[in-house]
């Protein structure tokens, strides 16, 4: 199953790599990660998406960062309470089919940012499963690349 | 005339000592060299510091971890950037592993030249980062009060373990007025000493029912002195002990209700009562493959209570029914208190069957075999045994065959007193860590006990041993293999000693090069005369026994079998 986990740490030399550290030391697979700072720059947040760990692993996981000391607080976000969005490029070919492309664009809310006689380019901000919807129906036309920012996800329940 | 306070600036270097003495230090351990000379200058009009100069930085850290053993203080050693701080690896992987605490501090290269692959450079927090439970950069003067003060505070608090400041050059030379903080303010790390009240009492509801209950006690029992309330509430609740390697001597091997070591070369009746134990309660040990073989047969019929002060220890190998995240003193304390108020009843008839039980597995002990007309390491252990035991010895070993016949062999009653790496499994380190508890109590008789290949690993650190006089009695088995790998080899490499038949210089005459005293002993009847003469010697002394060879170490559980497979003899 899935996870996405949020961490409140320090925002200090060397902090992120202690958390990646982790990840790499103990064998555990990360997903995807993003860290920015927070509204005060003391602090800094990180989204690690992990997958195909059983509950013990993700136990271990979150009682790991935990135990770093630059880190202040972490949370598994629990799905149904939690929005989680990625920003996500998406370089496509524009020698065919420029309409059926046009027309997925606009059902998925996808925006076009550049357009070039090879290629047009979209913006999208998606979940995983519209992204993997998205890609299926755009690959026929021709993908030519994709860059993905990485999950953020905030809890939209708590308070 | 104006009123104006004058305080006196100090130099990096000056307020690092400043630090030390508000922290008590008074012993450390340590190597110079260029980036870290400022220190150096500060220590040559220091007075209260006593610096010892090792031959290696590699032994500067497990002295100060012997050191820490045998104190529960802190242990710090200073050491050069790039090789010198590398060559501290495997010491501080080494205290980290076994959970004791201590401070390292490394020269680094200027803040302006980090980077650059400068002279001497080594990124030693990226290095050490997983292997310390933390480090830090220090490239400001600024910084460097707070960031000695943090450190002491995170080694020696919640599971202890090492911490690494890196000393950039600059910072020592900076100027500051000194002021050394009172507190720390650490937000993200708040360990916890208290247990939950509602699993305190699940957990001797759980003990006062059981037929078949057995105790483990770890290296937290130790770490946190907590085995006065462990034997308190063991014989309060009538539940045997078996100790993990690090927790021997926190339950008096003595004691009628000790099982002794569990583990791989642990006793029978110790790993057999763990195996058949209906609840197990296991206090301060993280369950290592060690102790338990194949995690899914370790006590597979057992209710499960764990106390750690490391919540990542709990389930982590095996999975607790009653976790309890604490201080294993404080949750006892908190056990006997609730024990003692409350009405809980213990039935002692119904665990009558298990202690017979347990009498009856006792009597599968090993029989030492005789295989020639050599010394045996077991025959050598017991005599040194007896005769060192009216001076309640520290024990340091290395790692190896030698390390586990002492396990055995020594009846230890107290905590603290056996100095062994059992996470790391260091060669190298029992000496110089007997090094450093010749200096943590200083009247009290230290013996190394070491193989001829451990030995030689850090055979450099008798110029230390004969420069301040630490008179560490190095107690060397010699038989020429390394014997743990050639038993493995014997058993399960149909006797391919690939690579274990080690030579050695002649051991005495080592030590006389060095200025220390060296006796050979070869037969039986030597063995007295010659522990006489080393503890009447006032100095480090090596022995050097010449031992049967193929000596094998049982019991003994293969690896990947689960702890009730114990193999006690050649026949099986």
């Amino acid at each position: 199953m899935q996870h996405t986990i949020s961490v409140l740490v320090k925002n200090e030399a060397g902090a992120l790599s202690r958390m990646t550290n982790l990840f790499s030391a103990r064998g555990y697979n990360i997903e995807s990660l993003t860290v920015s700072t927070t509204l005060d720059t003391k602090y800094a947040r990180a989204t690690i998406v992990v997958t195909h760990c059983d509950d013990s692993v993700i136990e271990q996981i979150l009682k790991q960062l935990h135990k770093l000391i630059p880190v202040i607080k972490v949370c598994d976000l629990p799905p149904e309470n939690s929005t989680t969005l990625e920003l996500v490029f998406i370089k496509v070919d524009s020698k065919n089919e420029v309409g059926e492309l046009l027309k997925i664009a606009e059902a998925f809310g996808v925006k076009v940012i550049d357009v070039s006689p090879k290629t047009y380019t979209l913006q999208a901000v998606c979940d995983e499963k519209q992204l993997k919807s998205l890609v299926e129906l755009l690959r026929p036309i021709g993908i030519k690349d994709i860059v993905r920012s990485g999950a953020v996800s905030i809890n939209v329940k708590s308070e | 005339m104006t009123n104006k306070i004058i305080t006196k600036e100090l130099t990096g270097s000056q307020v690092f000592l400043e630090c030390l003495k508000n922290e008590g230090v008074d012993t450390i351990f340590g190597y110079p060299g260029g980036v870290i000379l400022g220190i150096y200058e500060a220590f040559y009009h220091e007075k209260k510091i006593k610096h010892y100069l090792v031959r290696h930085e590699q032994a500067a850290i497990h002295a100060a971890e012997g050191y820490a053993r045998v104190t529960g203080k802190c242990g710090v050693a200073i050491v050069t950037s790039g090789p010198g701080a590398t060559n501290t690896i495997t010491g501080i992987a080494n205290a980290y592993l076994d959970g004791h605490p201590l401070v390292v501090f490394t020269g680094q290269v200027s803040a302006s030249l980090i980077g650059n692959d400068a002279f001497q450079e080594a990124d030693i927090v990226g290095i050490t980062r997983s292997c310390t439970k933390h480090n830090y950069l220090v490239k400001d003067i600024k910084d460097l009060a707070r960031v000695i003060k943090e450190a002491f505070y995170i080694a020696n608090t919640g599971k202890k373990g090492p911490v690494v400041i890196d000393l950039a050059k600059n910072v020592l030379d900076a100027k500051i007025e000194f002021e050394y903080p009172k507190e720390v303010d650490l937000e993200g790390y708040n360990p916890t000493y208290k247990g939950n009240p509602k699993q305190i009492s699940k957990a001797l509801q759980l003990l006062c029912n059981a037929k078949r209950p057995a105790i483990i006690s770890g290296g937290g029992v130790l770490s946190s002195e907590a085995s006065e309330e462990l034997t308190e509430l063991a014989k309060l609740l009538n539940v045997p002990v078996a100790t993990t390697l690090m927790g021997i001597g926190t339950y008096p091997m003595d004691d009628q209700m000790a099982l002794g070591m569990l583990g791989m070369h642990g006793n029978y009746w110790a790993n057999y009562a763990i195996s058949n134990c209906d609840v197990l309660f296991s206090i301060g040990t993280r369950f290592n493959d060690r102790i338990t073989g194949p995690s899914k047969e370790f006590a597979k019929n057992a209710q499960i209570i764990h106390i750690d002060i490391d919540p990542c220890s709990i389930s982590k190998n095996v999975t607790a029914n009653i976790p309890i995240v604490g201080d294993a003193k404080i949750v006892l304390q908190a056990m006997l208190e609730e024990f003692k108020t409350k009405n809980y009843e213990i039935n002692k008839e119904n665990k009558r069957e298990w202690f017979e039980q347990i009498e009856e597995w006792k009597k599968q002990r090993v029989i030492p075999e005789i295989q020639s007309e050599k010394l045996h390491v077991h025959t050598v252990l017991e005599q040194i045994y007896e005769y060192t035991k009216e001076y309640e010895p520290i024990v340091a070993t290395e790692v190896g065959q030698h390390q586990m016949w002492t396990a055995q062999a020594f009846n230890f009653t107290k905590p603290r007193k056996l100095l062994t790496s059992g996470g790391l499994g260091t060669m190298g380190f029992g000496f110089p860590a007997a090094m450093g508890a010749c200096l943590a109590d200083k009247n009290r008789l230290v013996l190394n006990i070491a193989g001829d290949g451990s030995i030689q690993m850090n055979i450099q650190e008798l110029a230390t041993c004969v420069e301040y006089n630490l008179p560490v009695k190095v107690m060397i088995m010699n038989n020429g293999y390394l014997g743990m790998v050639r038993q493995w080899q014997e058993k399960l490499f149909d006797r391919h000693y690939s690579e274990t038949k080690i030579s050695g210089p002649d051991f005495v005459k080592v030590a006389e090069a060095y200025g220390a005293k060296g006796i050979r002993v070869e037969k039986k009847e030597e063995i007295i005369p010659a522990l006489k003469e080393a503890i009447e010697y006032q100095g480090p002394v090596f022995l050097d026994f010449i031992v049967e060879p193929f000596e094998m170490v049982y019991p003994w559980v293969l690896a990947g079998t689960p702890i009730d497979k114990v193999i006690l003899s050649r026949k099986e």
